[in-house]
C-alpha cells in the first residue's frame, strides 16, 4: 500500500478547470467549469444542492474521452460559481426558465456544436424540459434518475433553519439515496459535497424540483427523432424511483429506458465503476449516431 | 440469513433490546450524538420502545408505554420493515428510515427536531443490528 502512494505521488489529474464568464439574464455570471477530452461536446449537469465534483471520474475516463469533450459545469451559487454580483442574499429560487437558460447560455458562451446533455437528479428532469422545447439544439439527451414528476418524501423547510445544521440535515436526507453496495469512500465523497454546500442552496434548487418544474402532461411531446433521449435510473432510488422513469418514459415514443442495479440517485458519484458499465454503451451508441450523420453528411 | 417475512414480532422486540449494547460497543456513534438529549419512542408500530437519550447514548429502553413518561418524537414501523431494514444488504426502498415512511411502511411523528437534528445519527443507531440481525433471529 505504501509504494502504491509513493508511486501516485506527483499525479496530475488531466482534467482542466477554468472560468467562462457567461450572460445569463442580461447578468454576467463567473461560471466555473472542467473538462477533458476531444470530440463531441458532453455538457454534465450535477444534482441539487452538489457540484461538478460529482462528474471527476467520468471527467478522467481514458475511454470515454478519446471521443467526447466532457464537460462539467457548477450552476451558479454552487461549488466555484459565486452567486451573480446582484444578489443581496434573498432566497434563492432556481425555476425552470432560469434552469433551461442557464444551461443554453453556458452552451452558447464555449460556442459547442450541438452538445449531448447528461443531467442527474434535477439535471435529469431539465434535461426532459430540453427535450420537450430546444430538442434541436441537441445532439442526444440523457436523464439520470429522471422523471416528469416523484411524490415529495420530506418537508424542505428542515434544509435550512438556523436551528439545525443545514450542511449535516441535507448529507444525512441524502444519504438514503446511496445504495448499500456504494463503496464507503464514494458515499462519503458525495455527502461531502451536500455538507459544504451554500446555506438555502439545496432547497432552493428543490424550488424547481418540487414547485415549478412538474413536466406531467408535458414529456409526451418529446420528439426522439430529433433528439435521441437516454433515461437511467438507480434501483436504489427511492426519490426519483425506476417507476417514475418507466412512467415518464411509457408516455415518449422512441425514449430508451435503464434500470441500473446496484445503483442509487448518484450513479456518477456513489459508484463510478458501476455507473460506467451502464453509461458505456449509451455513450457507444452516442457515438455510432454521430458516425452514421457524418457518413450521411459526405454520402 | 433469515428472510424477513419470516420475523416475528418477537424477534423484532428481541434485536431492538440489542441496540443500547450496540451502541455503547460504537463511540464514534456516540460522539456524533453528543449533543443529543430525548426522550423518544422507536420500534414496531403498537409495541414501541420508549428510548431515553443522553448525550447520545441511549440510557433506557423500556418496553411502551410508561406510565406518564411525555416523548418528543415517534418513529414506528412494521416488524417485516424492520427485519427488511436489518438485511445485511437491505432490498432497495426498505434500506433508509424515510424510505420506509414514504412506502408507508414506518410512521414519523411528533417534534420531528431532534430527528431531524441529529438524523445520520438515527440512522445509523437504527441500522446497528444488521451486523448481527441474522444470529438474534435465529
Amino acid at each position: 500500500m505504501t509504494g502504491h502512494i509513493a508511486d501516485m505521488t506527483g499525479h496530475i489529474e488531466p482534467m482542466i478547470g477554468r472560468y467562462v464568464h457567461v450572460d445569463i439574464g442580461g447578468e454576467m455570471h463567473r461560471i466555473y467549469f472542467e473538462e477533458n477530452g476531444v470530440g463531441i461536446p458532453l455538457v454534465c449537469l450535477h444534482t441539487a444542492g452538489s457540484d461538478g465534483r460529482q462528474w471527476r471520474h467520468l471527467l478522467a475516463d481514458e475511454e470515454f474521452t478519446k471521443n467526447f469533450r466532457i464537460i462539467a459545469f457548477d450552476l451558479p451559487w454552487h461549488g466555484k460559481s459565486n452567486p451573480p454580483p446582484s444578489w443581496n442574499g434573498d432566497e434563492y429560487q432556481l425555476t425552470t426558465a432560469r434552469y433551461t437558460e442557464t444551461i443554453r447560455a453556458f452552451c452558447k458562451a464555449l460556442k459547442l456544436d450541438k452538445p449531448v446533455v447528461m443531467g442527474c437528479s434535477i439535471g435529469g428532469r431539465i434535461v426532459l424540459n430540453l427535450a420537450i422545447d430546444h430538442a434541436a439544439e441537441f445532439r442526444a439527451l440523457i436523464g439520470l434518475e429522471a422523471a416528469d414528476f416523484q411524490a415529495p418524501w420530506y418537508d424542505t423547510t428542515w434544509l435550512n433553519r438556523p436551528d439545525i445544521h443545514g450542511g449535516e440535515v441535507c448529507a444525512a436526507l441524502v444519504s438514503g439515496l446511496i445504495a448499500p453496495q456504494s463503496p464507503d469512500i464514494s458515499r462519503t465523497e458525495t455527502l461531502w459535497a451536500y455538507k459544504q454546500g451554500g446555506p438555502g442552496v439545496f432547497k432552493g434548487d428543490l424550488y424547481f424540483y418540487r414547485v415549478d418544474g412538474d413536466l406531467r402532461g408535458r414529456v409526451e411531446k418529446i420528439d426522439t427523432k430529433v433528439c435521441p433521449l437516454f433515461l437511467l435510473t438507480g434501483e436504489y432510488d427511492f426519490s426519483c424511483t425506476p417507476e417514475d422513469t418507466k412512467r415518464t418514459a411509457a408516455a415518449i415514443d422512441g425514449a430508451s429506458v435503464t434500470i441500473m442495479e446496484q445503483l442509487g440517485h448518484f450513479p456518477m458519484s456513489e459508484n463510478p465503476e458501476q455507473f460506467r458499465r451502464y453509461i458505456s454503451p449509451v455513450l457507444d451508441e452516442i457515438l455510432k449516431l454521430h458516425m452514421q450523420t457524418k457518413q450521411g453528411v459526405h454520402a | 440469513m433469515i428472510s424477513a417475512s419470516d420475523v416475528t414480532e418477537s424477534t423484532v422486540a428481541k434485536t431492538f433490546a440489542t441496540i443500547p449494547a450496540l451502541l455503547e460497543q460504537t463511540p464514534a456513534l456516540i460522539v456524533r450524538g453528543r449533543f443529543l438529549d430525548c426522550e423518544c419512542l422507536l420500534g414496531p408500530v403498537g409495541e414501541p420502545f420508549h428510548a431515553s437519550i443522553s448525550a447520545g447514548r441511549i440510557v433506557d429502553l423500556a418496553r411502551a408505554p410508561v406510565l406518564m413518561r411525555s416523548w418528543q418524537f415517534s418513529y414506528c414501523a412494521s416488524p417485516a420493515a424492520w427485519a427488511e431494514y436489518w438485511q445485511a444488504t437491505p432490498r432497495p426502498g426498505w434500506h433508509d428510515l424515510l424510505a420506509l415512511t414514504k412506502r408507508n411502511e414506518a410512521v414519523l411523528e411528533g417534534d420531528l427536531h431532534p430527528f431531524m437534528a441529529h438524523l445520520q445519527y438515527f440512522k445509523d443507531v437504527l441500522a446497528l443490528p444488521r451486523q448481527h440481525f441474522a444470529r438474534v433471529s435465529t
